[in-house]
């Protein structure tokens, strides 16, 4: 079936249709009465209907499953908003992918206020984002780990919940500011974490920021 | 540094075939199902007014401006055609196309929207006088509220669209827009043939 409100496109052709059929139903009216103008409703409803069902989505279906591991490789998502780029974080995914065969998926959520929230202006936050992600993630190809990155969901329970579906981690790591300066820790993001995701979480704390 | 395993799965369900439509446009879309449903109670009180309680419409000596709410009609219809053309335009990266269809969109929404109201003023019947008052009012008061909606979700995206946001790869914001715009049109169109026209 195709959705007829799935994008802008299939909403207009939607109002295309609409008028179409409210045109017909008003002509039959007026030429042949009411009971005219409820069959031709009655028909246009049908035919949209069947239209709609009948008529295949020519979209392939997006499987959100984790691709396979490779034997012996060993996975790790990052979760990290402005320390991403810190010592201390690369520190501590070398120490973890030291001497394994480890793959790793930096994900930088994309930070936003509220009013940005709200008014959907997203796309100064990504941009962010993306910058921070690229700086963490040249150094980590620097020191020769196999690292990927993703700008995700604002929120960061979400955004480590799409990198699980995506990635299949076997390890996850948040990395924040210290308490008081955090505000992921101000919402308990990491005992949320840990309470929610069954995998080990290693939270890195980052006393300075560059 | 420390590092813990939770002791207990809490852990978020087998991954799953997607359903093919990304969260905002999911959530448009369940927003306007709840929509759909809204319209369809002041549409079934429209039903059982006129045709179960043969109410007659409209009812003497009250008169509907067919012909400027038509008009009305028009732009508001126009408007769906400018805002798929500001759509069309980011995606081909035509920006100057988009801020135009977005500012045209809004030019007509917001027309649409003070034409009703000066309909209303002139219109000579209150939402007091009995039950064709009342759902006449019931029912294009609720679109016109809806109108007010969809003019602010454009206002925020003709802004956004000035400042430079949006581009052929990333313009969920007047995606998502157009299909509530798009909608509000859908709706317009049923009320306009039943009240107005039959």
């Amino acid at each position: 079936m195709r959705n007829p409100i799935r994008s802008e496109a299939e909403a207009f052709r939607f109002l295309i249709l609409t008028i179409a059929a409210f045109t017909a139903i008003v002509v039959a009216t007026a030429l042949w009465g009411w009971v005219a103008g409820v069959l031709v409703w009655l028909l246009a409803t049908v035919a949209i209907v069947v239209f709609y069902f009948r008529e295949p989505s020519g979209e392939p279906r997006v499987r959100e499953a984790p691709a396979p591991h490779d034997p012996g490789e060993y996975r790790v998502v990052v979760l990290a908003n402005e320390t991403v780029g810190s010592g201390e974080l690369f520190d501590e995914v070398c120490r973890i992918c030291k001497a394994r065969d480890a793959r790793v998926l930096v994900v930088a959520p994309a930070l936003r206020d509220r009013t940005h929230t709200w008014t959907s202006d997203v796309d100064p936050a990504r941009a962010d984002a993306q910058a921070r992600l690229d700086v963490s993630l040249a150094n980590l190809a620097e020191a020769g780990i196999a690292a990927t990155g993703e700008v995700g969901s604002g929120d960061p329970l979400t955004a480590l919940d799409d990198a699980l579906r995506t990635f299949g981690p076997d390890e996850a790591i948040i990395s924040t500011r210290p308490v008081g300066q955090s505000n992921w820790l101000e919402r308990d993001v990491v005992a949320k974490a840990r309470e929610r995701f069954d995998l080990p979480i290693t939270h890195v704390i980052v006393e300075d920021v560059a | 540094m420390e590092a813990h395993a939770a002791p207990h799965h809490h852990g978020p369900p087998a991954a799953h075939a997607s359903s093919r439509v990304n969260r905002e446009v999911l959530g448009m879309f369940l927003f306007i199902a709840s929509e759909v449903m809204v319209f369809g109670a002041f549409f079934a009180m429209y039903f059982f007014v006129r045709v179960v309680n043969s109410v007659e419409w409209p009812t003497p000596p009250f008169h509907l401006p067919v012909y400027v709410a038509g008009i009305n009609t028009l732009i508001l219809v126009t408007s769906s055609f400018t805002m798929h053309w500001a759509l069309t335009s980011i995606k081909k990266g035509n920006r100057a196309g988009m801020q135009a269809g977005l500012v045209l969109t809004v030019l007509m929404g917001l027309t649409f929207l003070l034409t009703q109201l000066l309909e209303y003023s002139r219109v000579g019947f209150a939402p007091s006088d009995g039950a064709f008052g009342s759902v006449f009012y019931g029912l294009t008061g609720l679109h016109g509220a809806h109108v007010l909606v969809g003019l602010t979700i454009l206002t925020f995206m003709t802004v956004r669209a000035f400042r430079g946001h949006f581009s052929p790869e990333h313009h969920d914001g007047v995606e998502i827009g157009g299909i509530y715009w798009h909608f509000v049109d859908v709706m317009w169109i049923v009320v306009y043939t039943t009240v107005y026209i039959l």
